[in-house]
This record gives structure tokens, sequence and C-alpha cells, in this order.
């Protein structure tokens, strides 16, 4: 759908990236780039280490060797807080969200790392701290009108059905304004017409926002549709990274998918 | 005589008395008049990213001026249609105004018609220019632009997701009414010639053109011309004392006579303010947030917030729910009696203050009905269970009777005076009578000015003596107010020459809370057959609570103990029919439940969510010849449209039900 080619520079690359648990290793000496303004998707099977990839970039892991570029920026290891304060923001495979809290709390927490004011101001809620949150409940008000969740503003998160909790974490994410958007597995679980809700949602940031998004999918057909380019890991290393069309002709993809007669 | 009445008259029909609107004989005159009288009361409200913006009276005039300065500069004159499609927006309802005050003709299209429907009324109304909400609907109208040769400019309200589009044909409303608002400063003959343009506008203007939702066959342009309309609107007005502080929620489809009525135009009759909610789906949430003091909602609206209630008190704590119960029945043995102010005893008075302090306030509260002075329903039968239960709260809910081609009343009740099954009393200046076929014929102020383009339909909708057939049948009860029974034209018989009322047994059957929609056949027939809907929040709660799991609506609906429990339903529907000998013979012989929700996106209901029968008789031939040759089971295909406009098919087994008939007294007796 957003097939335009993009040739701008790389917004994040990793090289090299080799993670283990113990024994097993997760990823082996895996490296990729993904430009500025693309939807770069990452594929493969069960345990092929997508999630961990992702975890690796937003540095919940520290891998055993390779190092991340971030806007130029070499880091032999990224932290979670620090990826955060650069722009990074992520959605979990398992939702995470804060169940307790409604679905506006939800997103404002998003904004926290905006949020400059010292406890003293905001225990007051007065002065710089109250204009501080107008301004921040504003920007999480677009991003609720953006994402059509107005009906369940006031909704403990924790009652919403499970289609609705992805797009409020979704949400939460946008609420950072990230120039990095890492999104894992963002229609796991949903009803085709969910999935399509989504996919619209997905294409409006990037086209709007101009945010770079990275996404682990299983569904091939939701990977046609969005990204501009894929890569492919089976059992914790790169076997394919290309356009959506030609990683679907890739033997190895194919054989990785679908498994290889013996 | 003044202008009113002399263009009026010219134009044939009812002579109109002296108005209390001065010369104001078209909307925009009617908004400078409440800029001048009233400019610093809200006129619209609108909440945006979760506030509640609001418009006067002066700012309104203001920005609608600019606007239609920018809307000439477009292009648009006097005569032109302009599209309308959307939501419940300020900005849509300005764009109304804005038209009217150049002479252009708005034309309002269902905001939810697939881009086929939308297609049609711009391709009949041959309009030159599109207002529109947001990208979904230009897209529609981008998808049947080839078909829509007359059309030269589009403007939308949200910008969203339509950056990519051409944009010398696109504009947003908000760039045209900056576009006026630069001219109206750096101009001096602008202003002049905006207030000429208005000035220029007459009682004999068409207003508006409003395509009536189709039950049969394609929608018809309803052409309403402005002074009619007001004085029509002014009469109702009267009738229920409405005054500039009501409050009314916006949120009834624009394209519907009752949003252009109920919200647009009585709203600049009687000077009062416009809420346009945040979204469809936070509707029930603003209404609580606003808190109308006029509200109206078709039964089905009614049902559903009764359904809800009654769903949700089943999920409360045991006291709790006692109390719902039992101040809920002190409510319907003494809560409408005193809502019509007749005698109650002083220990039942105290008892309904005590359950308004503990349910009914909170309750209505919740509802967002705490204000309302009067509440309306209209369009279909209501249940007399469920329009006692809303009226034992305290609630002041009426009926009333109308039409498009009326401009909406006909016939309200009065305070005070109500009843489940009739519809009101004949208004001021409505002349109403009953054919002798039954039929309902009309004249009233607010009467039409002719289909658009379509002079024969129109023909054929008036007596020779001037009356609008209504095609509803109908009779006046001893209170001397109106009742409707069906369509005349759907009145049939069975082949033993018995009467056959489908609408009304339908609307018995849909009264049972798990049946949504039913559809009755048995004109030419041996006996009356009939296929069911469930509706699905209640019926899946009866599931839940009786250990019936479904994977979705097919299963559940094909389920056994589902079908007893809508048997018990049918049949007591059977029962009541047999009390009534003229429709004995009627009773329900067989029945199926339908496999699929019935959908206006399949044609198989209007956009106003009535039921089609020529479509459903059609597309479901073979299940209706399965309900008459004898079999007990039945397969079909049903293609369906999804909501994206894509196409899909749902293959079923269907059950064929023998329902039990009962005896009437009289054959009891013998």
């Amino acid at each position: 759908m957003s097939g335009s080619d993009h040739p701008g520079e790389a917004l994040l690359a990793v090289e090299g990236i080799s993670l283990n648990f113990g024994g097993v290793q997760a990823l082996t000496d895996v490296s990729f780039d993904i430009k500025r303004g693309e939807i770069r998707a990452i594929i493969g099977p069960n345990g092929a280490g997508k999630t961990s990839m992702l975890n690796v970039i937003n540095g919940f892991y520290r891998p055993q060797a390779g190092h991340i570029l971030f806007r130029g920026e070499r880091l032999t290891r990224m932290r979670p807080g620090l990826a955060a304060r650069r722009g990074i923001a992520r959605t979990f495979q398992n939702v995470a969200l804060f169940h307790g809290m409604t679905v506006l709390d939800n997103l404002m927490a998003g904004r926290a790392l905006k949020m400059h004011c010292g406890f003293f101001w905001q225990m007051l809620r007065h002065g710089p701290a109250l204009t501080e949150e107008i301004k921040h409940r504003h920007a999480v008000e677009l991003v609720i009108d953006f994402l059509e969740i107005e009906a369940i503003r006031k909704v403990p998160a924790g009652r919403l059905p499970y289609g609705l909790q992805k797009r409020v974490e979704l949400g939460r994410a946008l609420a950072m304004e990230p120039e990095l958007l890492l999104l894992d597995e963002p229609m796991s679980g949903m009803n085709l017409e969910e999935k399509e809700d989504m996919c619209r949602f997905i294409l409006d940031v990037n086209s709007q926002f101009g945010t770079t998004i990275a996404l682990i999918e299983h569904d091939m057909g939701v990977v046609m549709d969005l990204s501009n380019r894929v890569v492919v890991l089976n059992y914790g290393q790169k076997i394919g990274d290309d356009t959506p069309e030609v990683v679907k002709q890739s033997q190895d993809v194919i054989d990785a998918y679908l498994g290889v007669g013996h | 005589m003044t202008p009113i009445r002399r263009k009026l008259s010219a134009l044939g029909g009812v002579v109109l008395p002296n108005t209390v609107l001065g010369d104001a004989d078209t909307f925009p005159k009617l908004l400078a008049r409440n800029a001048a009288l009233r400019g610093t009361r809200p006129a619209f409200r609108h909440k945006d990213l979760g506030i509640w913006h609001s418009w006067s009276w002066a700012e309104t005039y203001d920005i609608v001026r600019a606007y239609a300065l920018g809307l000439s500069q477009l292009g648009l004159k006097r005569g032109d249609i302009i599209a309308v499609i959307g939501a419940n927006r300020p900005k849509l309802y300005w764009t109304f105004l804005a038209a009217q005050a150049l002479g252009a003709v708005p034309v309002p299209v269902y905001a939810d018609a697939v881009a086929e429907e939308v297609g049609f009324v711009l391709a009949h109304a041959a309009a030159g220019f599109a207002a529109v909400q947001d990208q979904e609907q230009v897209d529609k109208v981008l998808a049947v632009q080839d078909r829509l040769p007359a059309l030269r400019a589009m403007i939308y309200d949200e910008p969203r997701g339509l950056r990519a589009y051409d944009g010398a044909r696109l504009r947003q409303i908000d760039a045209i009414i900056d576009l006026g608002r630069r001219a109206l400063r750096e101009d001096p003959a602008a202003r002049a010639r905006i207030d000429a343009e208005i000035a220029a506008g007459d009682a004999a203007d068409i207003c508006v053109v409003l395509y009536t939702s189709g039950t049969t066959g394609q929608p018809k342009g309803v052409r309403i011309c402005s002074g009619r309309a007001i004085h029509a609107v002014t009469d109702s007005v009267a009738f229920d004392r409405l005054t500039d502080t009501e409050e009314v929620l916006a949120y009834l489809p624009l394209a519907w006579v009752g949003d252009y009525y109920l919200c647009f135009a009585q709203a600049l009759v009687a000077g009062f303010c416009v809420s346009c909610p945040e979204s469809a789906e936070t509707v029930q949430e603003n209404l609580r947030e606003i808190g109308p003091s006029f509200y109206f909602a078709p039964p089905r609206v009614f049902e559903g917030l009764l359904t809800t209630t009654t769903v949700r008190m089943q999920d409360c704590g045991a006291v709790k729910r006692w109390l719902f119960h039992y101040f809920i029945a002190v409510a319907r043995r003494h809560g409408e009696r005193l809502l019509n102010g007749q005698p109650v005893p002083l220990p039942a008075r105290l008892l309904y203050a005590i359950g308004r302090l503990l349910i009914y306030a909170p309750l209505s509260n919740t509802l967002g009905f705490s204000r309302i002075r009067v509440a309306y329903t209209a369009g279909e039968a209501i249940g007399p269970d469920l329009f006692s239960f809303f009226r034992s709260l305290g609630i002041n809910l009426k009926q009333f009777y109308g039409q498009t081609e009326a401009f909406l009343y006909l016939t309200a009740q009065p305070d005070g005076k109500i009843s489940a099954e009739s519809v009101g009393i004949v208004l001021p200046h409505v002349e109403l009578r009953i054919a002798a076929d039954g039929e309902v014929q009309f004249k009233s102020p607010g009467q039409f000015a002719g289909y658009l383009k379509d002079e024969s339909k129109t023909a054929a909708t008036l007596t020779a003596d001037g009356y609008v057939k209504t095609g509803d049948a109908g009779f006046f009860d001893h209170s001397g107010q109106l009742r409707i029974i069906d369509r005349a034209r759907d009145v049939g018989r069975l082949n033993n020459g018995a009467l056959f009322a489908p609408k009304f047994i339908e609307n018995k059957l849909k009264f049972y809370p798990h049946i949504r929609e039913a559809v009755v056949f048995g004109n030419a027939r041996d006996f009356v057959a009939c296929f069911l809907n469930i509706d699905l929040t209640s019926v899946g709660d009866w599931a839940e609570r009786n250990g019936i799991t479904y994977p979705s609506y097919q299963e559940l609906a094909g389920n056994e103990r589902i079908a007893e429990l809508l048997r018990g339903h049918v049949e007591e529907v059977n029962r009541a029919l047999a009390s009534e000998p003229a429709l004995a013979a009627a009773q329900i012989r067989r029945f199926l439940v339908l496999h699929k929700q019935l959908d206006a996106d399949d044609g198989e209901l209007t956009r106003t969510q009535k039921v089609r029968r020529g479509p459903i008789a059609e597309r479901y031939a073979k299940l209706i010849d399965a309900l008459y040759d004898g079999s007990t089971e039945t397969e079909t295909v049903t293609e369906v449209t999804l909501e994206d406009g894509r196409k899909g098919t749902i293959c079923a087994r269907l059950k064929i039900r023998d329902l039990q008939l009962f005896a009437t007294a009289t054959e009891r007796a013998a």
C-alpha cells in the first residue's frame, strides 16, 4: 500500500548483534537497518528471535556482541529509559497496560517523560503544573481523536476487550510522539475488522506523523500490505532482507515457514 | 397581508395566519434575528478533543456570513444544489445556513450510506457541490464521481488523511470560511453583497431537499420550501411551549427530516442551543453531560436503553436488584398517573417520592434524562410496556405522527393525554382525514412542494382535491386521537379472506426483547409464517445465564434452546391474536430463525432501520418456499456486504418449526 521507496538515511541500524541466554542462542550476528520514514517488518516462525530483537533495540536485553547505531550514534548498549528519551516507543505482544487506570490515565502515562514540573507543583496541581497538564492533555486528546477512542476515554483499561486494549497501547506509545515506533504483533488475536482498523491506523501514523515503524507480524497479508521492507529471522539468524514481494518468493523463507522435507 | 402570507397563498394550499416571526421567512433571516435578539446566548456546541466548545448566535451569524461569501467565491449561487454528507457537526449545520443564505439548496445525505446510494442521490439531485465530514465520505464521492458530471467542488470538515488528495477540487471548510472572512475585511462591498443575498431569500425558496429512506424503491427527493417549513415549526414550538432555554443533543441522521426539523429548524425558530456529540459512540455519555430538555428517539433506542438497564441490573448485588425491582413496580402502579396529574393516594405519593430519590432520579441521570421536559418517539409502534416504563419514571415521553412530505408533524400527543397505541391529536392548521379505504390523508402548513424532478410521483401522491396521501392506514379512536395500524398497501388478506396486517403482528413480536426483527408473510397465502431475528444483546445474555456457549451470531441463532425460547414468545402472540376475532385467523403457524441479522448494507432494511419487504422476499425466496411447502429444514447461501463494501457469503442450515394455534372465544364456546 505505502509502496513508495524510502531512499532516506538509516534511522537505526543493528550491526552484528548476538544474544544468548545461557546455552540458548537467541540471535546470531544479525544486522539490518531501519530507514527514516519507512515501515519495516520483522517476520519469522515462532522462536525465531523477533521479540528478542525488539528487546535488544529498546534496551531490555543486552546483547553479548554487536552494537546499535541510532541517528548515527554508536551505542554498545541501549537502556529502556534512554531509548524512550531518544524517541523510541513500543507496544508489547501481551498487552502491558495499567489495568486499573483509565484509558486517559494510561495515555497520560505515555507523556510522563515529557513532564518537567517538580513533585511540589504536581502535588498542588496549580500554576506551572496545571499549565503543563493542560498542554499534555491536549496532546493526549489528539491521540484519542486519532485512534477514535473517545467513547472509552474514562473506562479502566482492564475492562476493555482485547482488540481495544491493543489500540490503547498503541495510543500510549503514540502519546510519546516517538520517532521510532516498535510494534510487537499489533494484530495478534484480532478479528478481520479489528485488523483492518489497526492497519489503517499504522499507515496513518506513518503518513501523517512521519513516524518510522518497525513491526513484528505473523499475518503475511498484513505484512505485504503494510511494509516497505521485510527482515526474515529463523533460529536467530537473518535469512532474508528485502521488499515483501521478493521475500515472499524466497525459497529459504518458504522453507522456514513450511518446513523442509528431510 | 404580510409578505409570508402573500407568497404562500400564491403557492396554493393553506393560507397561513400571522406569525410572531415578523418578516423572517427563511432560516438565514431567523439566524440574523436570533443574533440580534439573543446574540450572546449559545447557538451551537460541539465536543472536540474532550472539550465542549460553544458558539453564540452572534458568532454563528458572523461565521455563516463569511462561509456563505467563501462559498459564493467558489461558485455556489442561487438555485445550486449542495450535498451535505456526515455526522451532526456545527460546520455541516452552518453549511445548511450558508447555502440557504445564497439561495442554494442543501441536500443532506445519510452518512452511513454506501457509495452507490450516495452516488444515486448526488446524481439525481445534480449536486454541483458537496460538503462532507471526512476522508471516508470524500472517498465515497470520489468512488462514484464518474456518474456525477455536475459535481464541481467538494469541501470537507476534518482534514485527517486528506493531504495526499488533489487539492484543486477539494478544500477545507475552514479555508472557505477564512476566504469569506478576508473578503469581508478587505472588501466593503462584500458585506453589502452578502446581506443583500440574505435579504433576497423569500418564503418560496426551497430550503432543503430531503430524500426519503425509500421503503419502496428508489429514494425520492422531498422539496420543502422555507416559508411553509417555518410556519409548521412555529406551530409545533408553540404546541410544546419550547423556548430559547431548551437544550438539544443532535445525534439523529442529518439526512432525516426529524433531525432537520427537531434540531435545526426548531432551534432557529425558538432560538435554543444545539449540541453536537463528540462521535456516534459517545452519544450516551454526551447526553448525560448536556442533559437535554427536549429529546427525540425512535422506539428502538428506548428499547435498547431498557434492555441494557435490565441486563445491567441483573448483574447487580442482591440488595440493589431488590430495590430496583420493588420501586420499578411502585412506579408502574403510580408513576404514570402522577405524570398525568391524576389523583393518587398520599401513601403512594410518599412511596413514589422515596423511589425517586433512590432509583428513578439516579437512573434518569445515568440515561441523560434528568432535565427532559418533552421527549418524543415516533416512526414505529412502541410497546405499551416499554412506553409506560419510561413514563412511570417521570419522563414526559409522548408520541407524534408525521412524515417527510408533511415536514414532520401531523399529530402529536398533548401533555397528560397519552397512550401507547395512539399518536395524538391533529395539530393546529393541519387538515387530516381518513379516506374510504382507511388511508390517512392530509393538508398541512409544512406540506412539501413536490418531489425533485419527479412530477409523476408528486401527482400520484396528491389526491384530486390537493390532499397528500400518507400511505398509512389508520383511524380516530374514542378520545379523538389518531391510531396507525399499518401501511395501507401492506394490509392484505389470507387465501380464506381473513384480514392480514403484517406490521401489526411484527410489532407484537418485536415487543419481546429477545426478538430484534420479525418479517411476517401471509398475503395471498394459506396461513401466516414468519422470519425472526434474535437480539444479540439480550439473547446473548440469556444464553450466558443458561450455560449456552456460541462462537458467533449464526450459531446462537441456530441454537435449539433459543428457538424454543422464541417459540414461547410467538405462541403468546398467537394467544393475543386469538383474543381479537378479526385477527384470529392470522395466527402464526410456522417460523424460522434467520442465520444473519437483517442489515441496511444488504438492502434488507432502510437506513432508518425499517424492514424492506420486497428485497427480503427476493433474497430469501427459497426460505419462504420452505415455510410453505411443509419441509422442516432448509439450506441457504446468502450474499452479504461487509463494512468495507466487499461481498462475502454465509451458508446455513435452518430448521423450520410448527406452532400451536389457539381457538377464539367463539370457537371455544362452540
